[in-house]
């Protein structure tokens, strides 16, 4: 049977996992990273995802999409706090974010679908199998509409999403099945977007969760900015620059400040450099981790009331906890990891890499789903409760937040005028009291058999899903008979958008594939050029001139190459540099190892 | 049923909880006798759930109020191996409505006998109709203790933080003590509560369903009923207590 893949659809990075017989395997890239940063770069013919996108984003800023995943199943409302931070135009259609690109408009959904099918193909390559069906994670507190939102990014990139997975359950699976772990476990997850905490117990190979709490606007991105903030005040007071008028400086500042975040993970201190546009010199500083930490100490805070929160619906203390797990990159930084520590007062667990151990669990629960892996059976919750709006604007709870899923629950309905023929009916998610309060998920309208009020009896079932997506079904209890319900999503895509997007991402696949193709074959002309130059210089003396005379010659012609738009011929003209400098990388070689033995002592050499 | 082998692969072979009622006694597939069958025994297909199958049934418990909790779980864990939608993923859209449904109503069953109070709440559901209807009533004999507690509540809430610092300081403390004696209040009530649950298993196990028996087992509950509108009522103020005044 066709291989089930597992995908974790990060924020800042995506990857792509599988079953290799009993262990999960991440499926890396030609170069070797198994990570594929989530940014889209959209070229005059085509577009590109992944490591070329991150290039195209500093020269092109506001030609790249990143940290789509911060728009799915959002309005603009919902983001404008961020807005100034993006290099991108947002607009809005139907509920629903469409970034506006040169003269077209993009979903969310359509973005991710990109990144997605970027990781089909790699998968694809790597297993030389046509792929079909995925597990694709999201963070356990999506609410539906950005489920939704995820599961039509499948559709459109041509992936039937067999589950939607929350993230820190699926790291669970990695960890539940490397370690064979019984217990309670916590699992706190922060990646570069979104933060989860949920608690689950493990026995016999069920992996039970018992709640989940969490923020799906907070994340490394967050921290990336307390730092930018300050560097952008420090330019203007400094040089006088206005960055939020250079879209390209704010991509390098951005940038920076995330490399200098990762360092100083590391180490004490990390220097940064900007340089500045026209000739202004660069801006320099030096940040100790002590500065950064108390810039973010009320971000590493935010994430605490969730985790009491989900102990609490556990009905646990924090000593009940047996194990802690990591996830997530930006759970790499000290501060985060000291927190956690603290607050469970049990040393957390990294011992998988917490940038793949979500795309691992991914692929754990793939293997489930294809039948290979019946030991092994998880049952998750939905993570927000689930309403429907009553009299007053108040919002009446019909299935609870942590119902395990899935779970139904049935409602009955009647009219309150004679003859009335239709009832409306307004579906909420969230905790709060006030229907202004919480997420409108949708409207739909019931429709009733012109009776005295009160008489018609309509009962509504509400079913959440194993991917804590929500079906509604209604029917008429005195007839028997069951009518279609047309819910119509208060922040997500018609079935209509989804068809047309379908057909979109096809007709421009061959297209896409071309322009990644130069793109990719221009890179990897770049960096021979650049080797073969060094290489020259190191060893011209070493070979003879007409030998030297010929590589200049196949380096000539590859740039020529280079210049042109056909990736064929360049990939032709790198196979002849690589032929022709076949000798001097042999020459270079043994001069290497010669000074390397001449330098070591010899009784060195003969052990 | 053989709570030790919850390794059975689902929806194949092996250990079964126990047969459960079956919403039809043909294969809706290939339409053979499915005598009470999770699956039918022709076509290998899923077969759905009763709608109308009580909890403890779908459990594979008593009608009794002090559960095996181990045996709960066990069986929970068992039929999620058999039903869950996980197992599902692959087959064709009836099966998988079918998996559906059975979990949710299972996932269902489970919420509610594990808490031991919603537990009751289904019991009188199930033996006297419309728990949902319970009213939270305040304990009769604490009816004035309430009211005064509920003024000094408002009082307690209506002076800003800033203001008379020793007033504030008295009246938190009266309200922690009035918390206090609400708990002590509110475990007498669980006694009592389980002191009728135990009384409803003891009828429950004997023989016979006589009218005699049938008389006292709506007095426990009817006693229970009232103990669980007391309690909720109880639960509520302390709740505002402890998030008032701490």
């Amino acid at each position: 049977m066709a291989t089930i893949v597992g995908i974790d659809l990060g924020t800042t990075n995506s990857l792509v996992a599988y079953m290799d017989g009993d262990r999960p395997r991440v499926i890396p890239g030609k170069e070797g990273r198994t990570m594929v940063p989530s940014i889209v770069g959209f070229l005059d013919n085509g577009l590109v995802v992944g490591d070329p996108a991150r290039e195209h984003l500093v020269r092109s800023p506001s030609r790249t999409i990143y940290s789509v995943k911060r728009f799915m199943g959002k309005s603009v409302a919902d983001v404008a706090g961020e807005l100034s931070y993006f290099p991108y135009v947002l607009r809005e259609k139907g509920g629903v974010i469409r970034i506006q690109m040169g003269d077209k408009t993009y979903s969310p959904p359509q973005v991710s679908a990109m990144i997605l099918k970027e990781l089909k193909r790699r998968a694809e390559a790597h297993l030389g199998e046509e792929l079909t069906r995925a597990v694709v994670t999201v963070p356990a507190y999506f609410n539906d509409s950005q489920r939704q939102a995820t599961k039509d990014a499948g559709l459109i990139a041509g992936l039937d999403v067999l589950r939607i997975l929350n993230e820190p359950t699926a790291a669970s699976l990695a960890y539940g099945l490397q370690r064979n772990a019984r217990g309670i476990i916590a699992v706190y997850d922060l990646g570069g977007g979104t933060f989860d905490i949920s608690i689950l117990k493990l026995k016999d190979g069920i992996f039970e969760v018992l709640a989940t709490n969490g923020n799906t606007h907070l994340g490394g991105d967050d921290f990336d900015r307390r730092m930018m903030d300050a560097v952008i005040r420090d330019v203007r007071d400094r040089h006088g620059i206005n960055v939020d008028d250079d879209p390209e400086l704010m991509q390098t500042i951005r940038l920076e400040a995330e490399q200098t975040k990762r360092r100083l993970s590391d180490e004490p201190q990390a220097r940064m450099t900007i340089p500045l546009p026209e000739g202004r010199g660069a801006y320099e500083r030096t940040w100790s981790r002590d500065e950064f930490e108390t810039l973010t100490a009320d971000l590493v805070e935010q994430t605490m009331a969730p985790c009491r929160l989900a102990l609490k619906d556990a009905g646990l203390e924090t000593g009940q906890v047996d194990e802690v797990v990591l996830v997530g990159g930006s759970t790499r930084m000290p501060c985060i990891r000291d927190r956690v520590q603290a607050l469970f007062g049990k040393t957390p667990h990294c011992d998988l890499n917490p940038d793949e151990v979500v795309a691992l669990g991914a692929a754990v629960q793939a293997g489930i789903l294809a039948g290979d892996n019946t030991d092994m059976l998880l049952l998750d919750v939905t993570p927000l409760s689930l309403g429907i709006e009553t009299m007053g604007g108040v919002m009446s709870v019909v299935i609870r937040r942590n119902t395990t899923i899935p779970a139904s629950a049935r409602e009955m309905f009647t009219t309150s005028a004679d003859g009335q023929t239709s009832v409306d009916i307004h579906i909420l998610q969230g905790e709060r009291e006030l229907v202004t309060d919480n997420r409108s998920l949708a409207r739909f309208q019931l429709k009733v058999p012109p009776l005295p009020a009160g008489t018609p009896r309509i009962e509504v079932t509400f079913l959440i899903d194993a991917n804590g997506i929500l079906n509604v079904t209604a029917s008429d209890i005195r007839t028997g008979r069951s009518q279609s319900v047309q819910v119509k999503s208060s922040h997500g895509l018609t079935d209509e958008e989804v068809e047309h997007m379908i057909r979109d991402s096809f007709r421009f696949a061959e297209q896409d594939v071309r322009a990644r193709q130069l793109i990719e074959a221009r890179i990897e002309a770049e960096a021979i050029i650049t080797a073969t130059e060094k290489a020259l210089r190191r060893g011209e003396n070493l070979i003879e001139r007409d030998e030297a005379q010929a590589v200049r010659h196949a380096m000539d012609a590859l740039r020529a190459a280079n210049a042109g738009e056909d990736h064929r011929a360049i990939r032709s003209k790198i196979t002849d540099v690589e032929h022709i400098t076949h000798h001097l990388a042999e020459v270079l070689m043994d001069a290497t190892l010669k000074d390397a033995l001449e330098n070591k002592k010899l009784s060195e050499v003969r052990e | 049923m053989n709570a030790d082998a919850p390794h059975a692969a689902a929806g194949r072979v092996g250990d079964r909880p126990r047969d459960l009622p079956m919403a039809r006694s043909m294969c809706w597939h290939c339409q053979s006798e499915v005598p009470g069958e999770y699956f039918c025994a022709k076509c290998v297909k899923v077969q759905p759930l009763s709608k109308d199958l009580d909890y403890f049934t779908c459990l594979n418990l008593p009608r009794a109020l002090n559960l095996d909790e181990q045996a709960l779980e066990d069986t929970f864990h068992a039929l999620s191996r058999t039903f869950h939608p996980d197992y599902f993923a692959t087959k064709d859209d009836s099966e998988k409505a079918i998996s559906l449904g059975n979990t949710a109503l299972l996932n269902a069953a489970y919420r509610t006998l594990k808490d031991p109070i919603r537990r009751v709440e289904y019991l009188i559901h199930l033996e006297a109709g419309s728990a949902g209807t319970i009213r939270t009533t305040p304990p009769a004999d604490l009816f004035d203790e309430i009211l005064e507690l509920q003024e000094r509540l408002d009082a307690f809430r209506a002076l800003s933080p800033d203001d008379a610092p020793e007033r504030r300081q008295t009246l938190r403390e009266q309200l922690r003590h009035d918390r206090r004696s609400l708990e002590d209040r509110k475990a007498q009530l669980d006694a009592r509560l389980s002191d009728q649950c135990t009384k409803w298993d003891a009828l429950q196990a004997g023989a016979g369903d006589d009218a005699a028996v049938r008389a006292q087992k709506d007095e426990i509950l009817t006693a229970m009923r009232a103990l669980l509108s007391n309690r909720t009522y109880v639960t509520n103020i302390v709740h505002d207590l402890a998030e008032t005044a701490g």
